[in-house]
């Protein structure tokens, strides 16, 4: 279960981008992260694995505190979240195998990152996971010459091989096609029930959201305005998601501090 | 109503009037200067015309007699260069982490970039003087001598390109829990080893030429083979050697183009 409670986030001395937000995730839900631009979704996304540093607040992963770890804790603590980007993310020079075993670096030796000796058990993980998305046959070929994708089911392969406690997915269908789209949309829920895995994912298109996810979760800058299923989402609360300009926001925030 | 103006001009490079042809003027006036205070000798240079004649003259034809002298001092000059290289690159691999901003920690950085640029703050000639006396005539002096401007270049061309990579995969390798060195391993290395060999090719032609000159002070190579013929005035012989060097160059210098061009 992840719970996060009174997270907040300010850049420099500006007005926080995450205003003491509290969200909780568990089970193998689908969540939808829906919001305009600069409403602090990947924010969100990155302070729970503190790729960006809390202001404060405290995000708890079943039974971690993971504001309060020093390098190494957070070192061996990230290991347990999975990250899918928008951009993938991958090394393009490297074969699709070094790619899906960078995601056990934080487990295996230097030494054997460095020689990829990887672990069989690792490889076997690997080939099983590339099995089930459908790119095992690329295992020898080069990161950049692959679709976008099947570049993000390598990025979503690489996730799986942390065997996470929870996947987070920021924008993982926004540099797709829509078809491609709907196919890793489709495959994370479906990874989700398989692996009972919770999966939260920021995503800009309403009607894929609407399909696939279990939940709903409307941000409007930096605070949570829905939180519910699907269906409950009508146009009501999608002009409140969406409508207003920042400034007039921030007015309101600054009236009320 | 409003006419349509059918002229333009290309804005002045230098907006102010007063500004730009100010500095036109000082330019000029530095110029007269510069020829007006300088001595220049006429005499000397019709004189250093009729020696110049001397020395072609002699020249010609070139004389390969001692090509077995050639070579040696040709395959020294490889040997200077590839040791340089390969010494350098080894070098400028952890000095260029050091010195990529977006890498290091600030203390760190400091002192990478220092150390570049002190590697890059002297022509080789002087470094070579300088090992030369440290570590007496020969080879050795010229393979130092090379490392250090390897490391100048190398490393500062690379720490630029680490600092130009894609970010999104070292935080992708942060997500995962990766440590330090399996990071820059796999997030970092692969991004920037095309430009690291297209460095060290270039490098490789690099120093082959600049064995040639640094060998002229002492330090080995098939320099030194061209300054002792030029010193026992065998102008024959060295412009046999001048031919084989602009020879070799180019042959280099179109080898390594050709690789550097295969790999980008």
């Amino acid at each position: 279960m992840l719970k996060i409670t009174k997270l907040t986030k300010r850049y420099g001395s500006g007005d926080p981008v995450l205003k003491e937000l509290d969200l909780t995730v568990e089970g193998d839900q689908l969540t939808s992260v829906i919001g305009s631009s600069g409403a602090g979704k990947s924010t969100l996304l990155r302070c729970i694995n503190r790729l960006v540093e809390p202001t404060s607040g405290s995000v708890d992963l079943n039974g971690t505190e993971f504001t309060a770890l020093h390098r190494r804790e957070l070192r061996n603590a990230r290991r347990r979240i999975g990250m899918v980007f928008q951009s993938f993310n991958l090394i393009d020079r490297l074969t699709v195998m070094e790619n899906v075993q960078s995601g056990r670096l934080g487990y295996i030796s230097t030494w054997a990152a460095l020689t990829r000796r990887y672990p069989r058990e690792d490889i076997r993980h690997a080939y099983e996971l590339m099995e089930r998305v459908g790119i095992a046959h690329y295992a020898d070929r080069r990161a950049d010459e692959l679709s976008g994708g099947e570049r993000q089911r390598v990025g979503v392969v690489r996730a799986l091989m942390q065997r996470p406690e929870i996947l987070l997915a920021d924008e993982p269908t926004a540099s797709l096609d829509p078809k491609t789209s709907e196919q890793i949309m489709s495959l994370l829920r479906d990874l989700a029930s398989e692996l009972k895995l919770p999966v939260i994912i920021n995503i800009h298109n309403v009607t894929e959201a609407k399909e696939y996810s279990d939940r709903i979760v409307g941000m409007r800058y930096g605070r949570i305005i829905f939180d519910d299923k699907p269906g409950k989402l009508e146009k009501a609360e999608m002009d409140e998601i969406y409508a207003g300009v920042p400034a007039m926001d921030r007015a309101e925030v600054g009236a009320v501090a | 109503m409003n006419a349509v103006k059918d002229t333009w001009h290309k804005p002045p490079f230098i907006k102010s009037p007063a500004l730009r042809y100010g500095l036109y003027a000082a330019v000029a006036i530095y110029v007269v200067l510069t020829l007006a205070t300088l001595p220049i000798d006429w005499d000397r240079v019709s004189d250093g015309m009729r020696r110049a004649q001397r020395i072609f003259s002699g020249a010609f034809p070139p004389n390969f007699e001692r090509s077995g002298l050639l070579i040696d001092g040709f395959l020294e000059s490889l040997k200077i260069a590839i040791l340089a290289t390969v010494g350098g690159i080894a070098l400028s691999v952890p000095l260029a982490f050091m010195a990529a901003r977006n890498i290091s920690v600030k203390p760190v950085y400091f002192l990478g970039r220092g150390i570049i640029i002190v590697a890059r703050s002297f022509h080789p000639v002087i470094v070579a003087i300088i090992f030369v006396k440290a570590v007496g005539f020969g080879p050795f002096a010229g393979a130092l001598t090379l490392v250090v401007y390897s490391v100048g270049f190398v490393a500062k061309l690379l720490a630029e390109r680490i600092e130009e990579i894609d970010f999104g995969q070292v935080e992708a390798m942060r997500s995962v829990g990766a440590g330090f060195i399996p990071t820059l391993a796999y997030a970092v290395f692969p991004q920037i080893m095309p430009r690291l060999v297209g460095l060290g090719i270039y490098q490789l032609d690099s120093n082959l030429r600049a064995s040639a000159v640094v060998g002229i002070v002492g330090a080995g190579g098939i320099g030194a083979t061209l300054a002792n013929a030029f010193g026992r005035y065998d102008y024959d012989f060295a412009l046999a050697i001048t031919m084989v060097i602009v020879g070799v160059i180019l042959v280099s210098e179109a080898v390594s183009g050709f690789i550097r061009k295969r790999i980008a």
